[in-house]
């Protein structure tokens, strides 16, 4: 096991931002920590690199405890925190340059295990880090954690902010660096990018709703559910949400995820409701389930 | 090693890609140091004095032209009586009163020696100070003239009176109060500044989780500022000396050694600062209200520490820059060797030491 969470609960004054939190990391496993922001996931990274003390519970990490073999574990791990955490007025160089000497290393003797992320922001190299765009930023902050080849890779939340390409990049580098046998922790808030990882946690409100691969997951998702769209997208919904079997409502992308409270949904039955309040062009088909719905479900 | 090294490199960076940290770094003691020599300016010009003539004869009539000549002083009026000095300097508009003695030609010839006793309002003792040199430049200079190719060379012997502030004791005593507040300020206020930026940006996160030792960062933080502010000492003593005329009568080596030594003490106190402060900004308020105040006002720089109240005698013993003050006035006015300040030195290094023990214990290595 790479990474032991064991009962970790943590509160800031009367706030408890960790209720309980346990799971297991496998070594050489993408490790998802899907959550809303506010959920808890910037705490439990902290506390997993050594920035906070639990209130209770264990952990480790690289096979290391958290308290005691702190030392060791701030030199094994890679932490990128959610906030853009480097010098911004250093190029993107310098910061390199500047991590790998802290922690003992030089750029040239861990080359090849950020070449193909580095290679991408190498015709920015002398520009301050500042003055990068997202992508390129969270690039940078990717290469600085990676520099002095940690064993746990801890990435928290780095496609927030992002555009859709870079983010899409980044987690094709993400899957790389996991073949390179590194051990990954990575945080989002985006739903869409939890079917990427080997297993996810889904977490609100300081507490784990379910572990297990995004798969299983949507597989365990109970319900059947329908993609509804019509004219009136609004309308639609309070509509929807006023239908007497209706379970759920929720607005996904153009279409309307919705659920019943029935087994047997009697589609036909359902469009007339809706075309008898004066909603036009109403189309309902089946669809499959998404790690965001069954977050939604669960998160009930 | 060569982590830190590699640290303080990046401090480098930071300062000298910073403008705003260099102009506080550079520009705040050359500022300060400009505006004290244009305020303690040397230039006087058109004095009103009042002359009370003895004498008024051939010589004195000559020497009282040849200050009127000058530029610098304007003879307002002729007093005919020793007590009509008191009343022209109540009057407010003469500066200086010069008293030439009876028969002043006459011991100028019969002894080579006469007397011209320079009596200075010192409310204002700088302006005091300048008058009575300018009028014995003025005086020897005639006396050179006179004793050219003769030899039975004059002297005429300027005496001085200041009246109302006879010691002039706050002359000299703002260089090393200047010297002392730009070092604590400089040093204090950036090193608390720049080690509270890191977590502000959240630098110093990435900083906790790295094999970064707790003092590697702190004394990679103060190396910079060290050199920094030695180049500040040096700005600030080659400043008075041309501009404020600053007489350095100790060894410059001691001075630069106990200068090196405060720098240290300021240095330490900034990085307490910054183990307190979360924001920048907390830390410059800190750093201004916490340190400027007493270094002001405590530390003997204006007010002397023996005529405080007892009770504020006490605090200003934990002022470093107190102790400061004594060693640079020591060294610069009086040129005492260290067999004389041992016992300040002392004190500023136990300080150190404290407030560096203090900052290594409150850094912090996690986040809460």
């Amino acid at each position: 096991m790479s990474i032991v969470v064991d009962s970790i609960s943590k509160s800031y004054n009367s706030l408890k931002a960790l209720n309980n939190i346990s799971f297991d990391v496998k070594e050489g496993e993408l490790f998802g920590l899907i959550g809303p922001d506010g959920a808890g996931k910037t705490t439990l990274f902290r506390i997993l690199v050594t920035l906070l003390f639990a209130d209770e519970g264990k952990a480790s990490v690289a096979g290391l405890d958290l308290v005691e073999d702190y030392k060791t574990i701030r030199e094994s791990v890679g932490y990128m925190p959610g906030r853009f955490s480097l010098y911004q007025d250093l190029t993107v160089e310098e910061n390199l340059k500047f991590f790998a000497t802290i922690f003992g290393t030089s750029i040239a003797e861990n080359y090849d295990l950020i070449a193909d992320i580095y290679v991408q922001i190498e015709p920015f190299k002398n520009r301050r880090a500042g003055k990068l765009s997202g992508g390129m930023k969270q690039k940078l902050a990717l290469c600085c954690a990676l520099i002095h080849k940690p064993t746990v890779l801890f990435l928290d939340e780095p496609t927030t902010g992002v555009d859709p390409v870079s983010r899409k990049e980044f987690w094709e580098m993400i899957k790389r660096l996991q073949q390179k046998g590194i051990t990954i922790l990575v945080s989002t808030p985006y739903m869409d990018e939890a079917a990427l990882c080997d297993r996810i946690a889904l977490i609100q409100d300081g507490s784990l709703l379910q572990i297990d691969t995004p798969e299983a997951i949507i597989k365990k998702y109970p319900k059947s559910i329908y993609n509804v769209s019509a004219d009136n997208m609004y309308e639609l919904i309070q509509r929807l949400k006023a239908y007497e079997y209706s379970h759920s409502v929720y607005p996904f992308g153009e279409y309307v995820h919705y659920t019943d409270k029935r087994t047997h949904v009697n589609t036909d039955e359902l469009k007339r409701y809706l075309s008898g309040h004066s909603l036009a062009n109403v189309s309902i088909d089946i669809t499959e389930p998404t790690i965001e719905d069954a977050f939604m479900e669960l998160a009930k | 090693m060569k982590r830190f090294r590699g640290f303080v490199i990046k401090e480098f960076y930071h300062i000298f890609r910073d403008k705003r940290s260099l102009f506080i770094l550079f520009g705040m003691p050359i500022a300060q140091i400009l505006l004290f020599g244009f305020a303690i300016t040397n230039e006087i010009n058109n004095v009103d004095i009042a002359v009370l003539d003895h004498s008024k004869d051939a010589t004195t009539k000559e020497i009282i032209n040849k200050i009127s000549a000058s530029s610098y002083f304007t003879i307002d009026q002729f007093i005919e009586r020793e007590a009509d000095i008191e009343t022209a300097f109540k009057q407010g508009k003469v500066k200086a009163v010069l008293n030439i003695e009876k028969d002043f030609s006459k011991k100028l010839i019969a002894e080579s020696k006469a007397e011209v006793l320079i009596i200075t309002d010192a409310t204002d003792p700088n302006t005091a100070n300048t008058i009575y040199n300018y009028v014995t430049a003025i005086l020897q200079n005639y006396q050179q003239g006179k004793n050219k190719g003769s030899n039975m060379p004059y002297q005429i012997t300027p005496r001085t009176r200041m009246v109302y502030n006879p010691e002039l004791k706050s002359v000299f005593m703002f260089v090393p109060g200047v010297m002392t507040i730009i070092l604590m300020l400089v040093s204090a206020m950036m090193t608390s500044i720049s080690i509270t930026r890191e977590k502000e940006l959240g630098t110093m996160e990435i900083l906790l989780v790295s094999p970064l030792k707790p003092f590697q960062v702190i004394v990679g933080k103060v190396v910079p500022y060290i050199f920094l502010s030695v180049i500040n000492a040096i700005i600030i003593v080659v400043l008075s000396i041309f501009v404020f005329k600053m007489p350095v009568e100790g060894s410059l080596f001691l001075l630069g050694l106990e200068s090196v030594l405060f720098i240290i003490t300021a240095l330490a106190l900034g990085i307490l600062i910054s183990t307190i402060a979360g924001t920048q900004q907390t830390a410059m308020m800190i750093s201004l209200m916490g340190l400027m105040l007493p270094v002001i006002l405590l530390s003997g720089f204006i007010f002397p520490v023996a005529s405080m109240p007892y009770i504020l005698q006490l605090i200003s013993n934990i002022v470093p820059a107190k102790w400061f003050i004594i060693i640079i006035k020591g060294i610069m006015l009086k040129g005492v060797g260290l067999q004389f300040i041992w016992k300040e030195t002392l004190i500023l290094l136990g300080m150190t030491v404290f407030f560096i023990g203090l900052s290594v214990k409150k850094y912090k290595i996690r986040l809460e």
